[in-house]
């Protein structure tokens, strides 16, 4: 394990907004477990659960407070400071950075969604969420990342991106669907696994390219910005 | 068990050169660094203005943590912005207290020698944090320190590459007079080790022991530069007001006014006012008269010691 991720393991672990990561994939995992057990059908728990809870808000809300806490809290508190004088390749910060945050928010997320998955239908859309929703965190993290390097609010622009565009906009104008993270997670997980829980927007080739361009495209623009990372005077 | 020693050796690098070059570093319509040419070399050089100066802003772009506006700043001869690899010669103290409190010292110096990539980042931490004297805290989480030691413990950090070139902004704020002596000593240390130290501070009181020389910056521009002893006299022999009462106001009056060094003594109802055109002599010399004539001062209250007006005083001559 690298330094670089060591360090922010540690400060995500030990900060005391970790603990925010846990409401949801618990309240996701109590409903799934909650409808199995009460008997009621999973074609009218299941959209609910795993699409309009699981991947439109647990994955992206997880993903924001785990993406914009490994770079954007060091940013706040001034400890990025101490990474950044270091004769380190700025791409060798980033990448350390963003590997722990979609891999914290992958098994934050994941999981959940693997055990309701089954619960809902079957092992097989178990896994197809739980993959998703890795390739998804991903996506995510790499645009919250960049985010706490664009902007000094990246929390608060982040949730306007998940709430407004992915949620709201996302409901009336078709044309944000090409440009909705969470759109290409639920077309990725219908052609794993393809059932009638899951209704897609997008193409998988559109899915799958929009993705990785996602994820490539802004790590770029992250480890470019942090190039050039200016430290505002406070007292001058 | 091997014994490390708390001196630093000497770098086995040549000394480093830090080189400003007209640099200016404005926001907006805001100039904050105006014009600024400076060359540091080994030694201890102290960074001195009022608050608001722009030291912060010239001591980011030393670190390559903010673009000059205009001009250009170099180390060796290669820009410190958009150039990681200065950090290898560079050591960084930032102002603000900003500490992984979930780490002890130990792991928060061994992390800094590891990003390093030094062959024995174990060996590199111990030394560092010998040499700022927190070996017996070291294992503690640095939450539970104090200002001082969380001080020392970011100096260990920024020292633990064995930099040519150390900044540190504000490195005196809020530390008691010991152990601001003892920085001071750990910097000069370092100083005459060959390696280029540069502080900033706002208290001029605070930079009473160095011996180096001192950089002084007023409204964005460097307004005085030199060896420490001539700027201090400066300051020191400066015009001053002071503000005196004692148990018998007016025998201190009558006896001051025979004081060469004092050039008006006015009579007021809680004490005297005395202009001196010698601060250094004044101060001096009051304690000789009040004992002399058994009296005793109750206070003695210098009226216009804002840095401001001691900053312009030094600007105009």
């Amino acid at each position: 394990m690298s330094t670089v991720s060591w360090i922010t393991a540690r400060g995500l672990f030990g900060r005391r907004r970790f603990l925010l990561l846990l409401p949801l994939p618990v309240l996701l995992l109590t409903l799934a477990i909650l409808s199995r057990s009460l008997g009621v059908d999973p074609g009218e728990w299941g959209p609910a659960v795993l699409v309009g809870l699981g991947l439109a808000v647990v994955l992206p809300v997880v993903a924001l407070i785990v993406g914009t806490g490994v770079l954007g809290a060091e940013i706040d508190d001034g400890t990025v400071v101490h990474i950044l004088t270091k004769p380190l390749p700025r791409w060798q910060i980033i990448l350390p950075k963003l590997a722990v945050a979609a891999g914290v928010t992958a098994v934050t997320v994941a999981v959940p969604l693997y055990v309701a998955g089954v619960l809902a239908h079957s092992v097989r859309l178990g896994v197809a969420l739980a993959v998703a929703a890795s390739i998804g965190s991903l996506a995510y993290c790499a645009f919250f990342v960049a985010l706490s390097l664009l902007t000094r609010r990246p929390v608060l622009l982040g949730l306007v991106y998940v709430l407004i565009w992915e949620g709201l906009l996302g409901n009336f104008v078709s044309g944000t669907k090409v440009l909705s993270i969470q759109q290409y997670v639920i077309a990725l997980a219908d052609r794993i696994a393809p059932t009638e829980m899951l209704a897609t927007n997008v193409s998988v080739p559109v899915a799958s390219v929009m993705s990785a361009l996602i994820a490539v495209g802004f790590t770029a623009l992250a480890v470019d910005r942090l190039r050039s990372f200016s430290v505002a005077g406070e007292t001058s | 068990m091997t014994t490390i020693s708390a001196e630093p050796a000497a770098p086995a690098t040549p000394a480093s050169t830090l080189d400003l070059a007209g640099v200016s570093r404005w926001y907006g319509n805001v100039v904050a660094v105006n014009d600024v040419t400076m060359r540091l070399g080994p030694g201890v050089t102290g960074l001195l203005g009022p608050n608001g100066a722009g030291k912060t802003t010239l001591l980011h772009m030393m670190a390559g943590f903010l673009a000059p506006s205009r001009g250009a700043v170099t180390l060796d001869g290669s820009p410190t912005w958009r150039n990681p690899d200065v950090y290898r010669r560079l050591g960084l103290v930032s102002e603000r207290e900003a500490v992984h409190t979930f780490l002890s010292a130990y792991e928060f110096v061994l992390a800094s020698a590891k990003l390093h990539r030094l062959p024995d980042p174990e060996a590199a931490a111990r030394a560092a944090i010998a040499l700022v004297e927190m070996e017996d805290a070291q294992d503690r989480k640095i939450g539970t320190y104090s200002k001082g030691m969380r001080q020392r413990t970011r100096v260990a950090a920024a020292l633990v590459h064995d930099p040519q070139v150390l900044l540190l902004d504000e490195p005196f704020n809020g530390m008691d007079p010991r152990q601001r002596l003892h920085m001071m000593a750990l910097l000069h240390r370092l100083g005459d080790a060959g390696r280029t130290i540069l502080f900033s501070s706002h208290i001029l009181e605070e930079v009473e022991q160095v011996s180096g020389t001192v950089q002084v910056m007023v409204a964005g521009r460097l307004a005085a530069s030199g060896d420490y002893r001539t700027i201090r006299r400066l300051m020191t022999n400066r015009p001053h007001v002071f503000r005196v009462s004692s148990t018998d106001d007016r025998a201190l009056a009558v006896a001051l006014m025979a004081e060469e060094s004092v050039t008006g003594v006015e009579l007021g109802r809680d004490g005297l006012t005395v202009r001196a055109g010698d601060y250094g002599a004044f101060t001096r010399a009051l304690p000789k008269i009040a004992l002399a004539r058994s009296l005793r001062v109750r206070s003695l209250t210098p009226e216009d010691e804002s840095l401001e007006s001691v900053f312009s005083y030094l600007v105009g001559s």
